[in-house]
C-alpha cells in the first residue's frame, strides 16, 4: 500500500484537477447562453430563407433551373464537409459527428463513388485525417465564435468544387442542437438544394407574384446565399452543441473527481490507523519485553 | 390611417426588426419602391441603401447591404446579408 504521504500529494492532485474542471464547466454554462442565443436569433433568416427558396423551387423546372438546385444529374462524386469544433474536452461531441460523416464516407466508397473530404473545425481536420487522409480536400478552421466570414469561406470553396465539375453531391455533416442534453449529428445535403417539405407555403391568396428582376436571376443568388446560409447555421448549432457537451463532460468530470477524493481520503485514513496502530503495538510489545 | 403591415427585417446573426409599420421604402435593383399593407406579392433582390421604416410619424433608417425583399400578403420581410441601424 501507498505511503500517507504519497496518497496526500493524489489527494490534493485530484482536487487541483477537479478546480479546473468546475471553472471549465462554468465557462462553457455562460457561454452555451450565449451560443444558445446566437443559434436562436439566426433561425428566422434561415426559415425565411428556406420558405423563399421552397416556393421559387416550386416555379422554376425543366433544363433553365441552377444547377444548384437541380444539381448536375449525376451522384457519382460525393463532396462530404465535416464540421467539428476546435476543442475538445466535451465527451464525445466531435467523435460523434466524425463518427456519422465516416459511416456514410465508407458506404459511398462501398458503392464505388468517389468521394472528396472538406473539414472544418480542428477536431474533424485531425481525426478525419487519420482514416481519409488522401481523400481531403481542404481544412478551414472554425475559429473562435462562428462568423459569417468563415462561413463564406466554406460557402465558397464548396461552390468552387461543385462549379468546376468536381463534385456532384455535397452534403454537410454537423451536430444538431436539440437541447443541452442531447445534440444528433446530422448529415444534410447542400448540393442539388434540399427543398424542405416542413418549410411553410406562404398563402398568396389568389395573387400572382411578382419578380425582379426575374426568377431565374433572383434563385441564381439567392442559392449560393443559402449554402452559405447553411454553414452559418451548421456552426451555430455546432457550437452551442459544443458547449453543452463541454458542460456535461466537465460537470462529469467533476463528479469523478469528487468520488476519487473521497475514495483516496478512505484510503489514506486506513494506511494512518494501520501505521498507529503498528507503532503502538511495538511500543507495548517493547515494553513487555522489558 | 388604414391597416398597419407587418415587417421584418432580418440578418444572418439576428433579427433586426419585427413587428406592425405604416409603410417601408427599400433600395431594389430595378428601383427604391415602398410598400404599404395591402400590396401584391412580390419579390426583389436589393442593392447597397437605406431601409425606411415609417411608424405613427417617426422614421427609422436601416443601411443594408444586399439581400432580398420579400412582400407576401402576410408580410413584408428583408433578408439582408448585412445590416445596421443607421445613427
Amino acid at each position: 500500500m501507498a505511503s500517507v504521504k504519497e496518497m496526500r500529494n493524489r489527494i490534493s492532485s485530484v482536487k487541483a484537477t477537479q478546480k479546473i474542471t468546475k471553472a471549465m464547466q462554468m465557462v462553457a454554462a455562460a457561454k452555451l447562453r450565449r451560443a444558445q442565443g446566437a443559434a436562436q436569433s439566426a433561425r428566422p433568416y434561415a426559415l425565411r430563407m428556406a420558405a423563399v427558396i421552397a416556393n421559387l423551387a416550386a416555379g422554376v423546372s425543366g433544363d433553365g433551373a441552377p444547377r444548384l438546385l437541380v444539381g448536375t444529374g449525376g451522384d457519382q462524386r460525393h463532396l462530404i464537409v465535416v464540421a467539428t469544433s476546435d476543442r475538445g474536452l466535451a465527451g464525445g461531441f466531435n467523435t460523434s459527428i466524425v463518427r456519422a460523416a465516416r459511416e456514410k464516407i465508407a458506404a459511398l466508397i462501398n458503392e464505388g463513388k468517389a468521394v472528396k473530404i472538406l473539414t472544418v473545425g480542428r477536431k474533424a481536420r485531425d481525426q478525419i485525417r487519420r482514416f481519409y487522409g488522401n481523400r481531403s480536400v481542404g481544412a478551414i478552421e472554425a475559429g473562435g465564435s462562428p462568423s459569417l466570414a468563415v462561413a463564406e469561406e466554406v460557402a465558397l470553396k464548396i461552390r468552387e468544387l461543385f462549379e468546376t465539375g468536381e463534385v456532384d453531391v455535397v452534403t454537410l455533416f454537423f451536430s444538431q442542437f436539440k437541447s443541452v442534453v442531447t445534440q444528433i449529428p446530422t448529415g444534410r445535403q447542400l448540393i442539388p438544394a434540399e427543398v424542405s417539405a416542413g418549410a411553410p407555403a406562404i398563402e398568396l391568396k389568389g395573387a400572382a407574384y411578382e419578380y425582379e428582376p426575374d426568377e431565374e436571376t433572383i434563385l441564381a443568388e439567392l442559392l449560393p446565399r443559402n449554402i452559405t446560409t447553411q454553414v452559418f447555421s451548421a456552426m451555430l448549432e455546432n457550437q452551442a452543441g459544443f458547449f453543452a457537451a463541454q458542460m456535461t463532460a466537465m460537470d462529469n468530470a467533476t463528479r469523478n473527481a469528487g468520488d476519487m477524493i473521497a475514495s483516496l481520503t478512505l484510503q489514506m485514513n486506513r494506511a494512518r490507523q494501520a501505521q498507529i496502530t503498528k507503532e503502538l503495538i511495538e511500543i507495548i510489545s517493547g515494553a513487555e519485553a522489558i | 390611417m388604414a391597416d398597419k403591415l407587418q415587417f421584418s427585417l432580418v440578418s444572418p446573426e439576428r433579427e433586426l426588426f419585427s413587428g406592425l409599420v405604416d409603410q417601408v421604402d427599400a433600395p431594389g435593383t430595378e428601383g427604391d419602391f415602398g410598400v404599404l399593407a395591402g400590396h401584391a406579392p412580390f419579390m426583389t433582390a436589393l442593392r447597397e441603401g437605406p431601409v425606411t421604416v415609417h411608424n405613427d410619424g417617426s422614421i427609422t433608417v436601416y443601411e443594408v447591404r444586399g439581400g432580398f425583399a420579400d412582400v407576401t400578403p402576410d408580410g413584408f420581410t428583408v433578408l439582408a446579408e448585412h445590416a445596421v441601424e443607421a445613427a
